[in-house]
């Protein structure tokens, strides 16, 4: 029998279902591994105890009759997420001793569902980051290896650093993640997992921290395609206390997993495709493509004029709304304060200097600037218009494929250390990845294949706004193709 | 309180401008559930978004959304289908999220209208810019604590409007007319109950001062001045202290003050390295807002009657003077008492009570028309007692009197203090007589042909029936037994 832990969320149901064993016992059994592998730092909170709890809780609502879409399901979240009377960081100084009296609606909605949450993964700073190494709480350890090289440390990617680790290990059966600019999909690609950004306004933001609010979305980081839309499917919903969430239907999204995309058009973006790209990256993009072919796709050429332009645009509306969704960190209400018998303005400047890390400053200095008044129309307005050309790439593409294919980022994990010096090269790594946060549309990144030196490398699959299962079905096609099932070198052994 | 100064230098014109923050009457406020009673225990009404927690967002309350559109509509004013909430980023202590969620280039409401009436009898028109909807900001209580600041956010996040009118007024009277009419028509609307020194309005006064015919000048503005009399204040010594300024060769720098009350100052509240860029950008917690015609001509249609409607309804149907319809149309419940009196009764004689004897006594008593002692009811008693006969205009002065102290109706009044009129002749005739026996010489003197002393014989019977004779039966027999046509009486 494979070990609990390497079980699917699906996999794990079935078992829980046909009695195999209990959620005690699947919980304990991650426990045991998160403790086991507490060397990758992937979480900042653990929670045996409400683990333990919740399993027994769960076990006895299985007893009764009552079995949710999660029922069991051990699962981490993102300690981005507010948990009631849990503490919450953001992984960040700041919010020292935070601990919210209310429970996220997605965290909530996964527990009304039975989920058993393990803990509070770790995460970049305010989700700022895509290496984890800007974490408070100190930077994941990937749980993969170059080849031959152990003694190499590689980031798990970020910002749900925590969160991608957590899974590929096998600490937890899936986790929560949030994506604002590919943070959840470039650490999935980075650690070999199954990440999936909903489309924006799918899944609630209340209670979820903020980091750019026109962006962030939470989705599900799992090991298989399936578990990711039972997942989802848990998560997403119309939520009347976020002004931003879609008044659309929740479908089925394990029901759209047929395996049939006959016909299918599957569109290749020239732009995505830049000098100097990996070889590695490009063959396995090819060979997605062929792929699809093979099931009854059709790959496509198109465009995306203003791809080039996504960077920039992002990196000046994300910081500039984190600008000012990170003015509340002032010490006055909640988290850390600095302060002797200072003036009211000199506690802001000494909490905040001491609260936030270098990239937070970095980010809050940069998304002030343009909003300043005399850089506002040459920065913030035409990002802007800009973000709005990027959209309309997208519906034209739209107009004659059904989903987009590219890689998801454009290297494997890189090794701690490397990339840090420029944080322009870090910001490189969401270039495939943020133009699809712009426009809002769901992005799913497949493990699909390894690197020369044996990391994984994820394909990203696009699909139009609350086409979820078009995206689902089609990494469905890509993940049999692909038959990804290797086992990064840290996971716990079988 | 005139338009113009006069200077050392020759005339100088001033130009006032308001931003009025207006409290929406609301149960909660513009983005919380949490409750907007005013004068709660500190901190008690203040929902987790209020606070500013972490992934807490804003919801907009429906009823604040309706209220702003009928104000939009009682102002005359263009409603916006479209119009964006945006943050206005700044910190402070009271203001927790370090923005405050304002409407900034596209508002719910543009260009309206509103019409002022002066003392001279004129009106004027002057132009609202636009009504926006914001949130307010919690309180800053600095005198609790020798060195320590306390918040309250029992205000953050409540509704409010800020109407802002353009440069339109010239002097301290229409600026003064503009508060007070712009306060009339948010209280008939229900959508603001006006109360200034409760801070339910607030008003910001631009100031400035012009040669004739020239271009407009620095101005200055003049913060949350909390009632009509201190913007007269204000104004007249802001302006006045621009001329100085000029006329002794110096400049104004364009700066934000505030209105020290004791000392009738304006004085600077902040330097210029303090002047905020408050960074606006559309709030992306939030949705645009879009109304649709529906909405709007449902707000419309069940508008009330407003204060320039009912005036000129007063003034056709009553007949009342244009200045004495603005009065009572001022308020909505002066309106409705008066309507209430006038209702089968002459509507001027009901118009002179309510202006002078009802006005006098609740201006005497410090009391709304709200809480009179006197109901319109036993007000119109009053008055048809004096038309039926039953007491005269002089005895009714002092039924009034015991009906402010006591709240009765003014019959049970007449009746117990036996004020009732007298009007049978004999019992007029023998006072008469009496007062003729005592004072035969002054009957002699007016049989001589002093007849200007009637009116003391007519004080004087007066007196002897204690007020109660009826003035007109009086006045007749008495000019007939002076003339000495029934003297065989005696």
């Amino acid at each position: 029998m494979t070990a609990l832990v390497d079980l699917s969320l699906a996999d794990a149901r079935t078992g829980l279902n046909r009695g195999d064993f209990t959620s005690v016992e699947l919980t304990e059994a991650h426990l045991r591994a998160i403790e086991r592998r507490r060397f990758l730092n992937a979480f900042i909170t653990e929670t045996p105890e409400i683990a333990i709890a919740q399993a027994k809780a769960s076990d006895r609502r299985r007893r009764a009759g009552q079995v949710g879409t999660m029922e069991g399901l051990p699962i981490a979240i993102k300690d981005i997420f507010c948990t009631e009377g849990l503490l919450t960081t953001a992984a960040s100084h700041i919010l020292d001793g935070f601990r919210p009296p209310y429970e996220a609606t997605v965290s909530a909605r996964l527990r009304a569902a039975g989920a058993v949450t393990l803990g509070k993964t770790n995460m970049d700073e305010f989700a700022m980051g895509s290496s984890n190494m800007t974490s408070y709480y100190g930077n994941v350890l990937n749980p993969w290896q170059r080849h031959g090289a152990p003694e190499i440390k590689l980031v798990p990617g970020g910002s749900s650093g925590g969160s991608a680790a957590a899974v590929a290990a096998r600490l937890c059966l899936a986790a929560v993640g949030t994506d604002t600019g590919g943070s959840i999909r470039q650490p999935s690609s980075f650690c070999g997992i199954v990440g999936l950004k909903p489309t924006y306004g799918r899944c609630s933001r209340w209670g979820l921290i903020a980091f750019a609010s026109s962006l962030d979305q939470a989705g599900p980081m799992t090991r298989t395609i399936r578990d990711s839309a039972l997942m989802l499917g848990a998560m997403s919903g119309y939520d009347s206390k976020d002004s931003t969430s879609a008044q659309v239907p929740v479908p089925d999204f394990e029901g759209a997993l047929t395996g049939e995309i006959h016909g299918l058009k599957v569109g290749v973006p020239c732009e995505y495709r830049p000098d100097g790209l990996a070889p590695e990256v490009i063959a396995l993009w090819d060979k997605g493509i062929s792929w699809l072919k093979a099931a009854g796709a059709e790959p496509m050429e198109i465009s995306l004029p203003h791809t080039q332009y996504a960077l920039a645009t992002y990196y000046i509306i994300a910081p500039a709304e984190a600008s000012s969704n990170l003015a509340r960190y002032d010490g006055v209400r909640y988290g850390l304060r600095k302060a002797g018998n200072s003036s009211l303005n000199e506690m802001y400047m000494q909490t905040r200097a001491a609260g936030f890390g270098q990239e937070v400053q970095r980010r809050v200095l940069i998304g002030t600037y343009v909003l300043s008044a005399g850089y506002y129309d040459a920065y913030y307005l035409k990002a802007q218009k800009v973000r709005t050309l990027i959209i309309r790439d997208f519906q034209q593409a739209f107009k004659t494929v059904d989903v987009i294919l590219t890689p998801t980022t454009p290297t494997p994990a890189f090794a701690m250390g490397e990339q840090m010096d420029d944080p322009i090269t870090m910001y490189l790594n969401d270039i495939f990845t943020v133009p699809i946060s712009l426009a809002g549309l769901p992005g799913l990144s497949v493990p699909a294949g390894l690197s020369p030196e044996g990391l994984p490398l994820g394909l990203q699959i696009i699909g139009r706004p609350f086409e979820e299962q078009t995206v689902l079905k089609v990494g469905g096609v890509l993940e049999t193709a692909a038959c990804f099932t290797q086992r990064p070198s840290l996971a716990v052994a079988n | 309180m005139s338009h113009w100064i006069e200077g050392q230098t020759g005339l100088w014109e001033i130009v006032i401008g308001l931003e009025i923050h207006a409290q929406i009457i609301s149960m909660a406020k513009l983005f919380s559930g949490a409750a907007t009673f005013f004068g709660g225990a500190p901190n008690t009404q203040v929902a987790l978004f209020d606070a500013a927690f972490p992934g807490m967002l804003p919801v907009v309350n429906a009823k604040c959304i309706e209220q702003a559109v009928r104000t939009g509509l009682g102002l005359n004013a263009h409603i916006n289908k479209y119009s964006v909430f945006a943050r206005k980023n700044y910190f402070y202590a009271d203001l927790p999220a370090g923005y405050q969620i304002s409407q900034h280039e596209l508002p719910i409401v543009g260009p309206g209208l509103v019409a002022i009436d002066l003392s001279d009898g004129t009106s004027r028109t002057i132009r609202i810019e636009r009504l926006h909807l914001e949130q307010d900001a919690g309180k800053s209580l600095h005198d609790r604590h020798p060195t320590r600041s306390f918040i309250d956010l029992n205000r953050a996040g409540v509704a409010l409007m800020e109407i802002v009118s353009q440069p339109d007024m010239h002097s301290s009277e229409e600026a003064a007319a503009y508060v007070r009419k712009l306060r009339s028509i948010l209280r008939y609307l229900g959508s603001c109950d006006g109360n200034m020194q409760e801070g339910s309005l607030r008003c910001d006064v631009n100031v400035s001062v012009r040669r004739p015919d020239e271009d407009f000048r620095t101005r200055c503005e003049i913060k949350n001045i909390n009632s009509v009399r201190f913007v007269v204040q204000a104004i007249e010594y802001e302006a006045h202290r621009h001329v100085r300024v000029y006329e002794s060769g110096g400049s104004i720098e364009q700066e934000t003050r505030f209105f020290d009350s004791s000392s009738g100052k304006t004085l600077p509240m902040r330097s210029k390295e303090m002047v905020h860029d408050y960074r606006y950008f559309q709030d992306p917690d939030l949705v645009p807002l879009m109304l649709d015609e529906t909405f709007i001509e449902d707000i419309r249609t069940n508008l009330p009657e407003l204060p320039d409607q009912k005036k000129s309804r007063f003034m056709n149907i009553y007949g009342l003077p244009a200045y004495a319809a603005g009065i009572l149309v001022e308020d909505r419940e002066t309106a409705e008492y008066y309507e209430t009196v006038a209702k089968g009764r002459d509507p001027k004689i009901v118009a002179n009570w309510v202006m002078t004897s009802l006005f006098g006594a609740l201006h005497r008593s410090g009391r709304e028309i709200s809480d009179s002692p006197i109901s319109a009811d036993h007000l119109g008693q009053l008055i048809d007692l004096i038309g039926d006969g039953t007491i005269s205009s002089h005895i009714a002065k002092s039924v009034f009197e015991s009906m402010l102290e006591t709240g009765q109706e003014p019959s049970a009044i007449v009746t117990a203090k036996g004020l009732k009129q007298v009007t049978d002749s004999k019992v007029i005739e023998r006072a008469i007589d009496e007062v003729m026996r005592q004072h035969a010489d002054k009957v002699a003197l007016y049989r001589g042909g002093q007849v200007r002393i009637l009116g003391w014989f007519i004080g004087q019977v007066m007196k002897a029936t204690d007020g109660k004779a009826n003035p007109e039966k009086l006045s007749t027999l008495i000019k007939k037994k002076l003339a000495g046509s029934t003297l065989s009486s005696v």
